[in-house]
Order: C-alpha cells, then structure tokens, then sequence
C-alpha cells in the first residue's frame, strides 16, 4: 500500500492538481460520450416511430 | 470488359459460399441485433478492467523514483495515445470497405468511430499537458509528438465536419473515405516521431523489439486500463453505430417492425 491516509493519496505527493485534473476530465468526457450516444439512439427510435406510424395514417386525414 | 459477367457472379458465389454468415453480419439488421448485447457486455468489460488497472496503478504500483506521483497520469495518458492512433487507422479501415465495396455497415462503423478517436486524441492531449507540466515545467510545446497528435485531433474533427456537411450519404462516406485514408499517413508519424526527431517527449514506454521500461506492476496496471479501454472504444463505437443504422434505416421494414413492437426493449440502449 502506498497511502498511509486518504488525504495523502489525495495529495499525491504534491502532484494532486495535476494526477485529478487529468482523471477527472477523462472521468467526465468517458460518460458524457457513452450519454450522447444513447440519446443519439432514443432520437433515432423515436423518428422511426414517427415515420411507421405517419406510413400507417390515412394520408389526407 | 473481356468478361462482363465475372463480377456479379463472383459477389454471387461468395454470397452462396462459406462467407455467407460473414455477409450477414455486415447487414444492418444483423450487426443491429448482434450488438444489441454486445454492448452491455463490453460495459462490463470496460469497467470491471477500469477498476482492476486503477486499483493496480494507484495502490499496488510503486512511486516513480524519478517523477514521483505524477507519473501515474500514464494509466490513462498512454492508453488514450494507443486507441486514439488505432482508433483512426481502424476507422480508415471500414471507411476504404465502404468505399470501395459500396458496404453499408462498413461505412456506418467509420462514422461512428470518429467522435470516439477524437474523444481519445483530446485525452492523449489533456492528460499529455497535465503530465507536462510538472514534469517539462510546461503544459505544452510544439514538439514533434504534440504536433502530430494535435494533428490527429484536427483530422477527426475535419472527418466528422465533412461527413457532416455533405448531405447526400454516399458521396459524404466516400469523401470521408479519402479524408481519413489520406490522413492515416499521420500516423505512423506519430508513432515514430521520438525516434525520427530530437524531441522533449520521451521514447517509447513499451516496444516489439526491447523489455519493457518500468516496473512489473506499473506495466500491469497500464495494460488492464488498456484493455479498458478497448472495451470501452467497442461499446461507445456500437452505441453509436446502432443510432447511425436506425437513422439510415428509418425507412426500411425491420426498423418499423422494431419500433412498433409495444414495450419490447425498442427504447432500450
């Protein structure tokens, strides 16, 4: 173990600024992109849904 | 011209041939429903990796003698690196199959990597400065390997500002097509630019030809996270590819049937 409490693993030996600001936005980017892609997906869904039920509709109604 | 039948009957053959279930996993309906529960898998991949490598890289792996802490940015710094550079050459992959074999699928998959390769080629860049700064005392130079992969960057975000741009489908895959063929020669640029030029990044962390340079641990905790991370590139990748399929295919029966089904997962992933 190389951390004797938590605030010094949140220290890191002085570099804490530097290891979180890095883990952090990977942190942020990793589930914002997996997000956009999934509502991308409902979007598309939800389009399709639209269209197959306006191609069933009477056409002049 | 000395044989006008050969290539309709080739395609044929090969469609009646072993190939066959090859070819059914390039239509969209079939690579749909396939990854449909591909992608809850790699999840489980991704994060079940993420946690080991993180584990391993923050409370087994030992303080770096000469960097110290800060060292430790490489568990997501060098992975990000590595996908994003296979990232575009796989990308470049199926955009030329797209282009050159007119495959649907293969075109939706280019597209569908790009945002995920430019993800990456921004972390390799953000983490690359966070590292940088304390240890070259500068968040960035123009150095032979920051160049280049800023340039990666640049290439995906003009991969996806062209596809975007031009609405009619199979001229914007095939202008993507060249643009990400073309570009691909940035990358084994990248890849050799600390042996071909005097650079302030250093060599390379793990090569073919040598042992590797660091600690057991630190190369166990860097190779799960790599893992991770591929897990992570194939189940983003799917997702969107999935969104890109329903939309091209909006039109099409299987996609009506999908979602006119009450409440059978249609809203799901």
């Amino acid at each position: 173990m190389n951390w004797g409490s938590a605030s010094e693993f949140f220290h890191m030996g002085g570099k804490g600024l530097f290891v979180w600001g890095s883990y952090a936005v990977s942190m942020l980017v990793m589930v914002a992109e997996p997000l956009l892609a999934r509502r991308r997906h409902q979007q598309a869904l939800r389009q399709a849904a639209l269209f197959n039920d306006e191609g069933r509709k009477p056409r002049f109604s | 011209m000395t044989s006008p039948s050969a290539t309709p009957n080739t395609a044929a053959a090969a469609g009646k041939g072993g190939r066959l279930r090859f070819f059914n996993f390039a239509a969209p309906m079939r690579f749909y429903a396939i990854t449909g529960w591909l992608v809850p898998l790699c999840w489980v991949v991704a994060i079940g990796f993420a946690i080991a490598g993180l584990y391993v890289g923050f409370f087994v792996a030992p303080t770096d003698a000469t960097q110290g802490e800060s060292y430790r940015i490489i568990y997501i710094h060098v992975p990000a690196a590595w996908m994003s550079m296979m990232l575009y050459l796989v990308m470049a992959f199926w955009a030329g199959i797209g282009w050159a074999f007119n495959a649907r699928m293969a075109s939706i998959v280019a597209r569908a990597i790009a945002p995920t390769g430019a993800m990456f080629a921004f972390l390799a860049l953000w983490t690359g400065a966070f590292w940088g700064k304390p240890t070259w005392g500068t968040w960035w130079v123009w150095d032979a390997r920051l160049t280049t992969t800023l340039i990666l960057l640049f290439l995906y975000l003009g991969y996806i500002a062209l596809v975007n741009a031009i609405d009619d489908q199979r001229r914007s895959d095939q202008a993507g097509a060249l643009l990400a063929l073309v570009g691909s020669i940035n990358v084994p640029i990248i890849y050799f630019s600390v042996q071909w030029w005097n650079t302030l990044h250093q060599g390379a962390t793990i090569s073919m030809t040598a042992a590797p340079k660091m600690a057991n641990t630190m190369l166990t905790g860097m190779l799960l996270m790599t893992v991770a991370c591929w897990a992570y590139a194939f189940a983003t990748v799917f997702m969107r590819a999935r969104a890109i399929t329903i939309e091209r295919e909006s039109r099409n029966a299987w996609v009506g049937k999908l979602v006119s089904q009450p409440a059978q997962g249609g809203q799901k992933t």
